[in-house]
């Protein structure tokens, strides 16, 4: 094996929220609009049971969809297991496991 | 004879604790530098939460002054000061006034935002203060770009001047945040098509009403809120400006661009404040403004017998607190007045 020379670009971290595209987070707060009153307190991320083992985080998809960064919420949603309890802790009353419902869903139809 | 207590400065402290020392027995001399009274509720359109207008105030504050006996003294300006026994000799560029009482009601000045330099105030045209936009407001004119082309994004900045050592405010000045959600709402009222971003370290809704405003905004307004203090702001070659600051929900840097940055300016002693401390010998605190004898218990009275503070002069307030406080000045005098056993604690 050749060592390795030359340069290597990083990809940039910065999120550019001029070239974002956040048509996902619309289509979802257009079916469950109480998205919108997410406040990012990160109470569902720690009660999620799938959050215990995995990197699973509604709070971080709350984030991503807002950003437009639709791979991680892709990435992340599988590991979803639907089991609600993150709707028993919002303070907000986001109807979260209808949004993490409707982003499989999404993601299910987009692949299909 | 009844007593004479000078009030200093006509905003709504001011008037407020003017009306009740008058309907105490008073004699009262309001003096007001300007040519106007109400301060700075004079540069407000809507008041938050309710959104009802500041001028509704203002006649509901002016209407106390008229149904009593106050003697308002406009275009008045103090410059000196004497004390002889427990009287205090005022002179001011039209009299001499002798009084048994006084109370600094002088209020605050906004942070000056050419200060926060990298923020672009002053130099860059797109970006105006939480104070020209309420103008706007109250004169009715469109919130546009510079140029005169529709604002489709608007930045909106907390906690400029306030909460930064490197301004040299480590104070909260209590009443930004609120403000911004309103501005928000007004902004988005006025052009239904743009997208309102609120840059935020901590949203302090401490009010009735403040967190269901915060909710509005989000709800029917789709306002929203990043968690992050702007590092910068350059402005593009088409004139928008471009704002930098980490997300740091996702904890990554963030950069975008809007058409429009609204700076939420904090509250700062105004220049009358220090001079009245001065003048008065009244001590101040570490942060500049003037200092109640007892934080809990001490309020509305100073470190000088028969000297008093209402209102903003001694910390930032909303208007609801300041005319409490003023209220409650007008209290303190009373009993320091007419010798009440209570105010001997």
């Amino acid at each position: 094996m050749s060592p390795e020379f030359g340069f290597k670009i990083n990809k940039s971290a910065q999120i550019d929220l001029d070239k974002a595209d956040d048509s996902l987070y619309r289509k979802i707060c257009s079916i469950e609009p109480s998205l919108k009153l997410c406040i990012f307190c990160g109470s569902c991320a720690a009660t999620c049971s799938a959050g215990q083992f995995t990197s699973f985080s509604f709070r971080k998809i709350s984030i991503d969809l807002r950003r437009g960064m639709i791979k991680d919420v892709k990435e992340d949603i599988s590991k979803c297991m639907l089991c609600g309890k993150c709707i028993l802790v919002c303070p907000r009353n986001v109807n979260t496991r209808h949004v993490l419902f409707h982003l499989k869903k999404h993601f299910d139809e987009n692949e299909l | 004879m009844s007593k004479k207590v000078v009030v200093i400065g006509a905003g709504p402290a001011g008037m407020e604790t003017s009306t009740y020392l008058a309907n105490f027995g008073f004699d009262v001399d309001l003096i007001e530098k300007e040519n106007q009274v109400g301060g700075k509720l004079n540069h407000w359109d809507r008041l938050f939460p309710s959104m009802r207008k500041g001028d509704e105030v203002k006649e509901f504050l002016r209407k106390g002054n008229k149904f009593s006996n106050i003697n308002l003294l406009l275009n008045t300006e103090i410059e000196n000061v004497e004390q002889i026994d427990n009287k205090f000799i005022i002179a001011t560029n039209n009299n001499k006034i002798q009084a048994d009482a006084v109370v600094i009601a002088t209020g605050f000045e906004i942070f000056d935002a050419t200060k926060k330099e990298e923020y672009g105030y002053g130099i860059y045209d797109n970006v105006i203060t939480s104070k020209d936009l309420e103008l706007l407001f109250r004169q009715n004119k469109k919130i546009v770009r510079a140029d005169g082309k529709p604002v489709k994004r608007v930045g909106i900045v907390h906690c400029v001047g306030s909460r930064d050592e490197k301004a040299g405010n480590i104070y909260c000045s209590k009443v930004c945040c609120v403000t911004g959600v309103k501005q928000a709402i007004e902004i988005h009222e006025a052009n239904p098509d743009s997208e309102i971003y609120c840059f935020y370290m901590d949203l302090r809704m401490f009010g009735m009403q403040y967190e269901e405003l915060y909710k509005k905004a989000q709800e029917e307004h789709g306002v929203q809120f990043i968690r992050g203090r702007l590092s910068e702001a350059a402005e593009s070659l088409d004139g928008s400006v471009i704002v930098k600051v980490e997300d740091t929900l996702s904890g990554r840097p963030l950069k975008m661009s809007v058409d429009l940055l609204v700076l939420l300016v904090g509250f700062v002693p105004s220049q009358g404040t220090t001079k009245m401390g001065n003048l008065f010998g009244v001590s101040f605190n570490p942060n500049r403004f003037l200092e109640y004898s007892d934080e809990h218990t001490g309020t509305g009275l100073t470190n000088v017998p028969g000297v008093f503070l209402a209102g903003t002069c001694s910390a930032p307030r909303t208007l609801t607190n300041t005319i409490l406080d003023a209220r409650s000045t007008a209290m303190r005098v009373a009993g320091y007045l007419n010798a009440w056993e209570t105010e001997k604690r």
